[in-house]
């Protein structure tokens, strides 16, 4: 499903992605994990298609298309979509508009029929259902007034709407207290499917307790240094971060 | 207090002339009318007010009110104090009335070509196709040509006729109200426009009367060279509400166009007024090549206790806004209120805002003030808030946020207060925002094209204003906005 070949890509003129290569099936969730600067967040942006995130070399292939060469809205449209590590506040912008506009967007840039008000809001109803979120958040601004918690289970909200192929969740766990992560985890859990990916960047193993990946990737310096299962995340919460960048230099040998 | 975009301020826009073109929505009302008209030639001397007035066959009192006028407006000059470049005008060279050829007597002897133009403009003017409940006064460069629903309206013995129509129907309603707000000396362009106002609507709605539907003026000028002097006067007695709006529209022409007009509102006891605009007169081109002055003193008086008037504005066309719509608040507990929403695209000017004039006791004021710039415009609001020695208990709320679009627009706030009344709280917010970077690739993430996210984040803006425009109007303006704002983001 998707193809990372030797990916390079600059951030203001600085190198932070320097050679990664990844590659994820349909239905599998892979964790990113890695130091702070290691470029975790780059590689969704880029992945995204964030203005400002230039890439120099390397290839992205999604469904066998190119997604370099695509806007950010027709990556969207393709099934990308990336949970946003800071939701950003749209004043006096309607929740359930901006969700409605972006789904018929999605629709018709895919040659499908556009949701008429009725249609949208019945997909809306369940999908609350299983996100557990009370209909209060659909009224307000878009993240306007929202507390951290608030914002991120819309980003997971929008995720279920807008049902995309690959999901990519930026840090979704920074920030949220136990209950909120437990609610953000249980909403991702029930969309996982055969169809659909997920990319879950974390910092952390905690998220990684709620949400089992099938691989974890550790990212230091703007590559992936080491692949495993789900005992890596562990080890690396044992060892720390340290430990990977000294294994890397080939200091030391994996630890017992 | 004054702020000014610099290269720092807004990293969104990137000059693209191609998406702006393969978009090519443009101003829609740019047409011209091809019909026969009768008019005097340009020039204005005590000669050209009396040919005028006897066109419209006026009453004595009228010709000699505006030659009073014009012989107070030699002895004034243009006001300079606005944050505009405006080019001293050549009132010598502008014609003062233009007037299709044939004078109907009924809707059905209208000329089809004039009847097409509204039309087109999506202001049907048979009944049967109008809007429902809307009533309409369609003037055609320096006249009305029909009202709508007069008939109906008078039944319920609303007034609702043209200017013209009204002085020789009605003077002594005209005599008592005309002047009583903006009196033919209170600015240069009003002492003009007394002059030489040619028509516009005429509003009376009697003691207790809820006015059955919309009123709505709409406004277009067609003929070249031609000034447009809109008098607008609106009266409502004890106890009545009347809610009225106004559009305007002006083809393309590469000359500067004049719209100089003066409107009154007078709110008796326990009266309210809502008064709104939606103004789309031809903005210029992309280079700032032509386009309409609008020149415009609106003010309305809470004449009476407990009143209240409101106005609404939109104002996206022009190549120059001078517009101050504003209350006296006279009756106690009246009130008044401003909503606003102005853009500016390319080289538009726009310097707009509110005077609320607080006498009575306990009269409160609100003001909301959203202006937009993009590309090389200037918006600027200029706003008096003023509460007498009289005014104890007197409350005023302003909050004015401007909207940055591109790094070469300005925005500019200017408020005054003169508060005299210890016991008077008055309040000012202001922010200058921009579509930040983070705001339009949040959206386009989620799969919404550029144009369309930049339509939606200023429209989430614009909402607290647009929320006060009756229904059908409020889904115009925001296509207005999308049309103005056109290109703005490549």
């Amino acid at each position: 499903m998707l193809k990372i070949e030797n990916l390079h890509a600059r951030v203001a003129g600085k190198e932070i992605l320097k050679g990664l290569t990844l590659a994820v099936n349909a239905g599998e969730v892979h964790a990113i994990m890695g130091p702070n600067g290691a470029g975790k967040s780059t590689l969704g942006n880029v992945l995204a298609g964030r203005p400002g995130y230039e890439v120099t070399a390397g290839s992205v292939e999604f469904n066998g298309v190119n997604i370099l060469e695509l806007p950010p809205e027709e990556r969207a449209a393709a099934g990308v979509f990336l949970a946003l590590q800071y939701p950003v506040e749209i004043p006096g912008v309607n929740n359930t508009y901006f969700l409605r506009t972006a789904l018929n967007a999605q629709r018709k840039a895919r040659g499908e029929n556009e949701l008429d008000s009725m249609a949208f809001l019945k997909t809306v109803r369940e999908k609350l259902k299983i996100m557990q979120i009370s209909d209060d958040l659909l009224k307000r601004a878009v993240n306007e007034g929202f507390s951290g918690g608030e914002k991120k289970r819309n980003e997971i909200f929008q995720m279920a709407l807008l049902e995309p192929k690959l999901a990519i969740l930026d840090e979704t766990d920074s920030g949220l207290d136990i209950d909120a992560l437990k609610q953000v985890s249980q909403g991702v859990n029930a969309l996982r499917s055969p169809e659909r990916s997920f990319l879950v960047i974390t910092h952390y193993q905690r998220l990684l307790d709620y949400i089992t990946p099938d691989f974890v990737h550790v990212l230091a310096d703007g590559k992936i240094v080491e692949s495993g299962d789900r005992t890596l995340a562990l080890k690396l919460e044992e060892h720390g971060y340290a430990w990977v960048k000294e294994h890397e230099a080939g200091v030391v040998g994996e630890p017992a | 207090m004054s702020s000014e975009t610099n290269d720092s301020t807004a990293t969104v826009l990137r000059d693209n002339a191609e998406v702006a073109e393969v978009l090519g929505r443009q101003y829609s009302a740019g047409f011209i009318t091809q019909i026969e008209t009768t008019g005097l030639p340009p020039g204005l001397n005590e000669e050209t007010i009396r040919q005028l007035s006897a066109i419209k066959h006026e009453p004595e009192w009228m010709t000699e009110w505006r030659l009073s006028a014009y012989r107070h407006w030699l002895t004034m000059e243009e006001p300079k104090w606005a944050h505009l470049k405006l080019e001293p005008q050549d009132y010598q060279k502008i014609s003062y009335y233009s007037a299709p050829k044939k004078k109907p007597k009924s809707l059905d002897e209208v000329d089809p070509a004039i009847l097409d133009t509204y039309d087109k403009l999506g202001v049907p003017l048979h009944e049967r196709a109008a809007l429902a409940g809307v009533a309409v006064d369609a003037v055609f460069d320096s006249v009305s040509v029909v009202t709508t629903f007069r008939k109906q309206l008078a039944d319920a013995g609303v007034l609702f006729c043209s200017m013209s129509s009204a002085i020789r129907d009605y003077p002594e309603l005209v005599q008592k109200y005309l002047g009583s707000v903006v009196p033919p000396g209170d600015n240069f362009y009003a002492a003009l426009n007394s002059a030489v106002f040619s028509d516009g609507s005429f509003v009376f709605i009697p003691k207790g009367v809820r006015c059955p539907m919309e009123l709505s003026t709409y406004f277009r000028i067609n003929a070249q060279n031609t000034g447009q002097f809109e008098r607008t006067l609106i009266v409502a007695e004890a106890g009545s509400h009347v809610s009225y709006l106004e559009g305007c529209t002006a083809p393309k022409r590469d000359e500067n166009q004049l719209h100089a007009a003066v409107v009154e509102l007078v709110a008796l006891e326990k009266a309210e007024i809502k008064y709104s605009t939606v103004q789309n007169w031809y903005p210029g081109d992309e280079n700032g090549k032509g386009g309409v002055y609008n020149i415009v003193t609106k003010r309305g008086e809470c004449r009476g206790d407990d009143s209240k008037i409101t106005w609404t504005q939109v104002e996206t066309g022009s190549a120059i806004t001078w517009k101050y719509p504003s209350v006296i608040l006279r009756g106690d507990r009246s009130v008044g209120e401003f909503h606003s929403v102005a853009v500016t695209h390319h080289y538009q000017q726009a310097d707009t805002g509110t005077k609320m004039v607080h006498i009575g006791k306990d009269t409160k004021s609100k003001i909301i003030s959203k202006g937009i710039s993009a590309g090389k415009s200037n918006n600027s609001y200029r706003g008096l808030v003023e509460v007498k020695k009289s005014a104890a208990g007197a409350r005023n709320y302003t909050s004015c946020d401007s909207l940055l679009i591109g790094k070469k627009c300005g925005a500019h706030t200017f408020p005054y207060m003169e508060v005299k009344n210890p016991t008077a709280v008055v309040e000012h917010e202001a922010t200058t925002s921009k579509i930040s970077d983070d705001q339009m690739f949040y959206c386009r993430s989620r799969g919404i094209r550029e144009e369309d996210a930049v339509s939606m984040i200023v429209d989430g803006f614009c909402k607290q204003v647009f929320r006060e425009l009756p229904m059908e109007f409020a889904v115009e303006a925001k296509k207005l906005m999308e049309v103005s704002l056109q290109g703005a983001i490549g």
